[in-house]
């Protein structure tokens, strides 16, 4: 599993630029599935089986979009300025490395107001791509970077660029694979647009039409030194979600969760996160309402370049996905 | 080919000296239902006021679109009638009212400004306390919304609370341009209404004339609902912040620029445009020689927010006529950056085929 | 026509937050079920009543929506056997130091079933006894500096239970709910004070209206919905209009009434009848049908200006699915978001009359009255 993850959080796909991304899903969910399609918006739809007695239409989003940047300017002396896709926070963005979608790697710079007392705003960084004028600039506006950061082993934990939400990917894959029976119609839905939305979420939603969503992404914790109190921390198994900015997720959802990972003896954390929200808040609200969850694993700097899990909550977070929909459920 | 000639400047200048602040589109209705008339196969105005055409293509093309299976593509174009303005909220008595803004306005453009208020258009004023009752240190704030009254002068029952009201401005022309309130969006009003008139028979064309805009994107939301169209093309007019920059430096954020053609949307705020769109827009104007831009990325919204994510999503874009001084008493635009709009449409329209939808978004 | 009261009273007694909203919709089911037709349960929690009307099929509908659910705190984490809070809603921070509420427990000692944990939280609120508690202002010498003076953050307040540290973490899970706890009471000049008026009183306005209706033939069909979450985003309210497509949407929701601190423009007198709403957010009209009617029944009124976002579910009904034709009704409410709002009963009886008057005049071609631009 850690091979497949490396190969996701390595792919560049910055919102609404998902192909990439797709097309290296694509591959490894084509021989598990029963019907692979694309909608409008991009979305990766992947279903697999069939309504059985006491079964449900489920939806399962993970968001294979990631942060990003798209070029806004061009100056006379090479230098782009960008504006954001999704929340990238400026306090990770001096000297970071990016790559374009057509291979052009530049880093950031910042303006000389760095050193004063404030830090800087948004308009104040740049990309170096090593251009010396507009002309000789190999990119445009409009096009699109991400971070660029290798994957990397921590011991337990697992450290990498665009974990949010590409180890949801992971664990959708994995899921899928390890599935041996279900009663359920299900859906592995790789979302786009998570990031400026959620977006892509909405769309596919209302083309499912879902009795029951769930979304797996990841959520903040607050284990680390002088964090914003949180009562989730990395290595305490999956969080089952109770509540998020955008979202109340249904109760019985919850307790289906709860209930299951206690029957299966994986250890869970209940989440209550105030900063931030899912797919499942759109899925939620999609036609006359749908039931909806989130399966969250926990991850340190989330929307920095080095995003951190740890590996044994990812997988716990598949067995609990696999037990979740391999069984008859009734709410 | 129809271009930007003498009456449509005469249609534009109607369209500017209406008054449809969001919620009251009315008056630009009117207009829409006059311009169009005889002009399409079917007109209705829906449940929240937005005005929807429907101009059936006869065109066939060698491939079918991919949701329809039909030999041609159901394209909606949409244009927003509203325009950001004023409602009056509370009687002062003497004829002063308090009022809040409606749509996002910045309030340091207020004070001292003539107005016309309620369906009579009745004249008014935001006024502002006498510089020589100010202190030096009140000079340097912001003169607040709370104390701006619109004065109708007394006397009259002909207004009251609940009633809108806009900039008194009356559109002018000067050299290459005109100068108007409501430009945003009333140059899109226009150009629609053109493109029905002369809709390229290649397309079903699906025609919004949208309201709510400017607090929220309410109408187009039900609009594409009732489409369901194949593509949304959202005709809108954005900000050009093409003055120089303080320090003299290179202007970096000007969003737009006057002079070099419609604005096409990469991504702002609300949307990221299908990129099978940008490409095809692009590709229209350079094989056109059209000029065209691209507006700089970042925030902002159109219609377009709404309509991509409606039923299973729609592949959208936004393209928009550049105007300075958004959301205040005068904009003004460029007559051929409209002209270069309505043509880029018009030839974009007219290459259109399912094919572009063929394969998969970017 | 029966005394609401009591109704009102045990209905602001109960729970019933946003997406927890069992409590109050059962109070709700038990009163409506005599006065309509069908009863049923939206996806996200609705509380939906079908009065069938007296018209030909396919009859036109009208959705006259209140929302039940109410805010509140929910538990985020416990600390030494105090419970970290966030909101449900928007509580204003500022007025919870001091307040009694109400700790919905949920945790394995709370149900005594064993390891295997509870099955709901507040649904189960009336078998299960809430653990009372007061929302705890720590001394400035805890605080960070800058929160020595100002208005404590909610992050740093607490719940304190009474209970020892060692049986809050037996009872207390991460997501259990607080409610207000303030008991409801009568003050002078026939008004009512209580947490979660907003937006029962108009629920109790709705209850009005239906039995009204009982005696009052109505060629329309009405469905009396009882919408959840509305103070997390209108999400009940957005499901129910999809699914239900009305005609026409009738939205009652409280409104700021002339009190302490709310004095301008944009409030309205106290026990002067319910406010008519204009603005983008109704269509023109039926917002003149509306007026038209209350004038002519004599019935008091205000006329309440918003500019653009109404505030209310209203806001979501008008753009579901095709559109639907909205009209939002205020009842002048003070204090909100407080656990001590108050409102007249008056206007109560008033605005459920004047919505069975008008439900009871919507004759088949009511529509052909309901056009723009006249």
């Amino acid at each position: 599993m850690k091979q497949l993850i490396q190969k996701l959080t390595e792919t560049f796909s910055p919102s609404g630029f998902e192909s990439a991304i797709r097309e290296v899903i694509k591959q490894e969910v084509q021989p598990l599935a029963d019907e692979v399609r694309v909608d409008a918006l991009g979305n990766l739809i992947v279903r697999k089986g069939a309504k059985a007695k006491n079964g449900k239409r489920i939806m399962l989003a993970a968001h294979m979009d990631e942060i990003g940047l798209m070029v806004s300017h061009i100056d006379e002396n090479g230098f782009i300025r960008f504006s954001n896709i999704g929340g990238i926070r400026t306090g990770g963005l001096l000297s970071g490395r990016v790559q374009f979608t057509n291979g052009t790697q530049g880093l950031i710079g910042v303006e000389r107001d760095l050193f004063a007392a404030k830090s800087p705003t948004f308009s104040q960084y740049y990309i170096d791509v090593g251009a010396t004028s507009a002309k000789n600039c190999p990119v445009k506006i409009g096009d699109v970077a991400a971070f660029k950061r290798p994957f990397l082993e921590l011991g337990q934990r697992l450290v990498a660029k665009s974990m949010d939400d590409r180890i949801g990917c992971a664990v959708l894959i994995e899921a899928l694979r390890a599935l041996k029976t279900s009663p359920h119609e299900l859906y592995f839905v790789f979302t786009t647009q998570e990031e400026v939305g959620p977006r892509g979420a909405a769309t596919s939603a209302f083309g499912i039409d879902p009795e029951i969503g769930l979304a797996v992404d990841v959520t903040l914790t607050g284990d680390t030194p002088k964090s914003k109190y949180m009562a989730i921390s990395l290595g305490k198994g999956p969080a089952v979600k109770v509540k998020d900015t955008g979202m109340l997720s249904d109760q019985h959802i919850v307790e289906w969760m709860c209930s299951t990972a206690e029957k299966k003896r994986i250890p869970y954390q209940r989440e209550v996160l105030d900063g931030g929200s899912t797919d499942a808040m759109a899925i939620q609200m999609t036609r006359s309402g749908v039931l909806a969850g989130c399966l969250s694993v926990p991850c340190r700097y989330v929307h920095t370049p080095s995003e951190m899990v740890d590996y044994e909550d990812v997988q716990n977070s598949v067995k609990l996905l696999v037990a979740l929909i391999s069984a008859p459920l009734n709410l | 080919m129809p271009t930007i000639g003498n009456a449509q400047l005469k249609l534009l200048e109607k369209l500017c000296n209406a008054c449809a602040v969001s919620g009251d589109e009315g008056e630009v209705r009117s207009i829409v239902m006059e311009e169009i008339k005889g002009h399409t196969d079917e007109v209705r105005v829906d449940a929240v006021g937005n005005v929807l055409v429907t101009k059936k293509g006869n065109g066939k093309s060698p491939s079918t679109s991919l949701r329809t299976s039909q030999p041609h593509l159901r394209v909606m174009l949409t244009a927003h009638m509203d325009e950001v303005g004023f409602m009056l909220v509370a009687d002062d008595g003497e004829g002063l009212f308090r009022f809040e803004t409606v749509g996002g306005m910045d309030v340091r453009q207020l004070p001292g400004k003539a107005v016309v208020v309620g369906r009579e258009h009745l004249p008014g004023v935001i006024g502002a306390r006498p510089i020589h009752l100010t202190t030096a240190e009140e000079r340097k704030q912001k003169i607040s919304l709370d104390a701006l009254r619109i004065d109708i002068g007394p006397g009259t029952t002909k207004v009251k609370p609940g009633d809108w009201a806009t900039f008194a401005t009356r559109f002018q022309r000067s050299g290459p341009s005109v100068l108007a309130k409501a430009l945003d969006d009333r140059l899109g009003v226009a150009t629609l209404i053109e493109l029905i008139k002369h809709a390229p028979p290649e397309i079903d064309l699906l025609a919004a004339f949208t309201v709510q805009e400017e607090i929220g994107l309410r109408g187009s939301r039900v609009a594409a609902y009732t489409f369901n169209p194949d593509i949304g093309i959202v005709l809108d007019s954005t900000p050009a912040n093409d003055l120089p920059d303080w320090e003299g430096e290179e202007n970096i954020a000007y969003n737009t620029k006057l002079g070099l053609g419609p604005a096409i949307y990469v991504a702002d705020g609300s949307t990221i445009s299908d990129p099978r769109l940008v490409r095809w827009l692009a590709e229209t104007g350079t094989a056109s020689k059209i000029p065209y831009q691209f507006r700089q990325p970042g925030g902002g919204g159109t219609d377009a927010g709404a309509i991509h994510k409606t039923r299973s999503g729609i592949p959208s874009i936004s393209v928009s006529v550049p105007h300075r001084y958004t959301h205040s008493a005068i904009s003004i635009a460029r007559i051929d950056d409209w002209k270069n709009t309505l043509a880029l449409l018009q030839a974009a329209l007219a290459n259109l085929t399912p094919d572009l939808l063929a394969s998969e978004r970017a | 026509m029966t005394e609401i009261l009591p109704f009102l009273k045990d209905l602001i007694s109960a729970p019933g937050l946003s997406g927890y909203e069992d409590p109050a919709a059962n109070i709700i089911a038990d009163k409506w079920r005599p006065l309509v037709h069908e009863i049923s349960r939206g996806t996200l929690g609705s509380l939906q009543g079908l009065r069938r009307g007296t018209g030909k099929e396919p009859r036109p509908s009208v959705m006259i929506a209140t929302h039940m659910d109410a805010i509140g705190l929910m538990v985020t984490g416990i600390t030494d056997g105090f419970l970290r809070i966030t909101r449900v809603g928007g509580v204003d921070v500022r007025v919870l130091p001091g307040t009694p509420v109400n700790v919905f427990a949920t945790g394995a000692g709370a149900s005594g079933t064993g390891a295997t944990g509870a099955v709901t939280s507040a649904g189960e609120a009336n078998v299960r006894p809430p653990l009372p508690g007061v929302v705890a202002q720590p001394s400035a010498q805890l605080l960070p500096d800058e929160a020595r003076d100002g208005p404590v953050a909610l992050e740093h307040l607490f719940i304190d239970t009474g209970l020892l540290p060692q049986k809050v973490s037996e009872l207390v899970r991460v997501g259990d709910l607080v409610s207000f706890a303030q008991p409801p009471a009568e003050l002078s000049g026939e008004t009512l004070t209580g947490h979660s008026l907003d937006n029962r009183a108009s629920v109790a306005a709705l209850t009005v209206c239906l039995e009204e209706l009982q005696t009052r033939p109505h060629v329309w069909d009405v469905w009396a919905v009882a919408t959840s979450q509305e103070e997390v985003g209108a999400i009940g309210a957005a499901g129910s209009a999809y699914k239900l497509r009305p005609t026409i949407a009738i939205v009652v929701d409280v409104t700021f009434a002339k009190g302490p601190g709310a004095s301008d423009w944009s409030t309205s007198p106290l026990g002067k009848g319910p406010t008519i709403v204009i603005g983008p957010n109704i269509h023109p009209a039926l917002h003149k049908s509306m007026k038209e009617l209350a004038d002519k029944l004599e019935i008091p009124y205000t006329l309440e200006y918003t500019p653009s976002h109404s505030g209310t579910d209203g806001w979501a009904t008008q753009v579901a699915a095709e559109g639907i034709p909205t009209l939002v009704i205020g009842l002048p409410l003070r204090y909100m978001h407080t656990a001590v709002e108050l409102v007249a009963l008056k206007d109560i009886q008033r605005t459920g009359r004047l919505l069975a008057e008008f439900i009871a005049r919507l004759g088949p071609d009511y529509m052909d009255k309901i056009v723009w631009d006249k």
